[in-house]
């Protein structure tokens, strides 16, 4: 379902991704582990749409159409959703009122009616309530005043609302302590079916913990080196990034 | 030196312009090289939708002429809201009002002032004290909607007693030339004050909030926020000055004024000014004027927003902070559908 063929980009002119080849079959998660510096968030917000990020060769299919000729909204009626590493706040729009816009906004655009604000409610007070979330929290402004656990629970919220075919998820651990990494794990195995895809970006090897990839891929210096299945992470985790030519920043 | 002395006197050189400091950005004597003739007698203006679910006693003004309700007035303990309407109905003419305001001591009022225009090309002046008993309470709700080709000037001198409070909202879309000013004495003793603003300003329109308060006496509260959203050829201006005299010991006053500017062609002229003279005072300013955030325009964008209505949730949040802080749920409403309908207009 997602192809990237031979991805170049660069930003303000300078290479970042530099010949990336990844196939993400429906139903499969995968992992892109990478030292800093690497391209991984180069490569979500590319695939998310994001401005100034220049593809200069190669191509992302979703489905088989090209995911690089439609703009970030698009993309995402199209079915992807990217969590991002570090969640926006949007003071003065309520967490519900932004979930509820967007959801509605993605509907219009698959052609389907406005979900009305029951069912809305419904469906948002069931999602929060597996992931634990205060339902009061989601009437304040969004991430305003959220800790780093509740925006990235935030984020799996909105995934869970928008049910999107491919989520792409950037450093979904980073600034989360054990117990925040587990219920934000669980809110993604919980998402796992047969007709949605996971790309699961991260540095470290213990997302990988909870949330079990079917493959894994090595990002450095902007191209997949390696692949292989769960225990390439395992291997990366005891030797470091090394062979693969790249020093780990300190 | 003002437009309704113009007016009054028939002579141009009564006209403030831009060599005037507090009238720089809103130059009278350039724009109106002849004076209209006076406005005639208008006996009906047609109804406001804006204004349609509120309750409240009725006023209406007609180009200068009370024509409908009396000038307000709340007795001593008495309590409830006012709805006046300035309404200016005839095409190229000029008029000048005085509409007086009394809340007397315990009283408590909510104000809604709407000016509107039935007719285009005129030249509109009002004032108006607004004074306020001991303990007594008003929340004023201005609405600014009138045409673009005409010109508003209004000026209200607001006198606050001790432990009285005053909060007022004005919401502006602009003129030709739009300005109004609020003078308000604040004599300290328990008495507080909120004077906020937005404005919403497309096309060629301009428009003006300048605010002067004065401190005279100890342990008075101003809260003070502005914002406002300019595109095409807009022009905005904020002028507030809060003045603190000697002897207003332990004031606590904070002015903030944020702006977006929707295009290069837009322009906002702002100018806060705290001038203290006391002692232990908390006072605070704070002034910004920039663009939306392009990485909130992606996030939500990138959630299925398209751009246009990722731009619009992020600018109605923006000015949305000023009218959640009205009290009254029935013009917070009436304000918050105003504001959703001008930048719908704009964006």
């Amino acid at each position: 379902m997602l192809s990237i063929q031979n991805l170049h980009v660069s930003i303000g002119g300078k290479p970042i991704i530099k010949g990336l080849s990844l196939d993400l079959p429906r139903g499969e998660v995968h992992a892109v582990m990478g030292p800093n510096g690497a391209g991984k968030s180069t490569l979500s917000y590319t695939l998310a749409g994001r401005e100034g990020y220049e593809v200069t060769a190669g191509s992302a299919t979703l489905d088989g159409e090209d995911l690089l000729a439609l703009p970030a909204d698009q993309r995402a009626a199209k079915g992807l959703f990217l969590s991002f590493q570090y969640p926006l706040e949007i003071p003065g729009v309520p967490a519900l009122t932004f979930v509820r816009t967007a959801l509605n906004a993605q509907r219009k655009a698959q052609g389907l009616d406005e979900i009305g604000a029951p069912e809305f409610l419904k469906r948002v007070r069931a999602a929060a309530a597996e992931l634990k979330m205060d339902f009061d929290m989601l009437r304040r402004g969004l991430n305003v005043g959220f800790s780093g656990g509740e925006k990235k629970r935030m984020e799996i919220l909105q995934a869970v609302m928008l049910s999107p075919s491919l989520l792409i998820l950037d450093e979904a651990d980073s600034g989360l302590d054990i117990d925040a990494l587990r219920i934000v794990s669980e809110g993604v195995n919980a998402m796992r079916s047969a007709d949605r895809s996971m790309l699961v970006i991260t540095h470290y090897q213990r997302l990988l913990d909870h949330i079990k990839p079917d493959r894994v891929h090595v990002l450095a210096a902007g191209r997949i080196v390696a692949s292989g299945g769960p225990e390439l992470a395992l291997e990366l985790e005891r030797e470091g990034y090394d062979k693969y030519g790249v020093k780990e920043a300190a | 030196m003002s437009l309704a002395s113009a007016l009054r006197t028939r002579d141009l050189a009564e006209l403030p312009g831009r060599r005037d400091e507090d009238w720089r950005w809103t130059d009278l004597r350039g724009l109106i090289r002849a004076l209209p003739p006076e406005s005639p007698p208008v006996a009906q203006a047609a109804e406001n939708p804006v204004l349609a679910g509120l309750d409240g006693a009725r006023v209406l003004y007609i180009s200068g002429r009370l024509i409908e309700g009396d000038p307000v007035r709340m007795s001593a303990l008495g309590e409830g809201t006012a709805i006046r309407r300035f309404v200016s109905a005839s095409e190229g003419t000029a008029h000048h009002l005085d509409a007086p305001v009394e809340v007397e001591a315990g009283g408590s009022l909510t104000l809604i002032d709407s000016f509107e225009g039935q007719a285009g090309g005129y030249l509109a002046s009002a004032s108006g004290a607004i004074r306020l008993g001991e303990g007594a309470s008003v929340e004023r709700i201005v609405i600014l909607d009138e045409p673009e080709d005409a010109v508003s000037v209004a000026r209200f001198d607001v006198a606050l007693s001790p432990g009285a409070r005053f909060s007022q909202t004005v919401l502006a879309s602009g003129a030709k030339r739009q300005r109004i000013e609020t003078h308000l004495h604040h004599p300290g003793a328990g008495a507080s004050v909120r004077l906020d603003g937005a404005y919403l300003l497309g096309g060629g329109r301009h428009s003006d909030q300048t605010t002067v308060v004065v401190h005279t006496g100890a342990g008075g509260e101003t809260a003070q926020l502005c914002k406002g959203v300019v595109a095409d050829r807009a022009r905005a201006v904020f002028q507030g000055r809060i003045l603190v005299e000697a002897g207003a010991d332990g004031t606590d006053a904070r002015m903030g004024h944020h702006g977006l500017i929707l295009s290069d062609r837009a322009e906002i002229d702002a100018k806060p000014e705290l001038l203290i003279h006391a002692d232990d005072v908390a006072c605070a300013h704070g002034n910004t004027v920039g663009a939306l955030d392009a990485e909130a325009i992606f996030y939500a964008r990138s959630r299925g927003l398209p751009e246009a209505a990722a731009k619009a949730l992020l600018t109605l949040a923006f000015v949305g902070e000023v009218t959640a802080r009205i009290a009254h749920d029935g013009a917070r409403a009436m304000a918050e559908a105003w504001v959703e309908a001008r930048l719908g207009g704009l964006l």
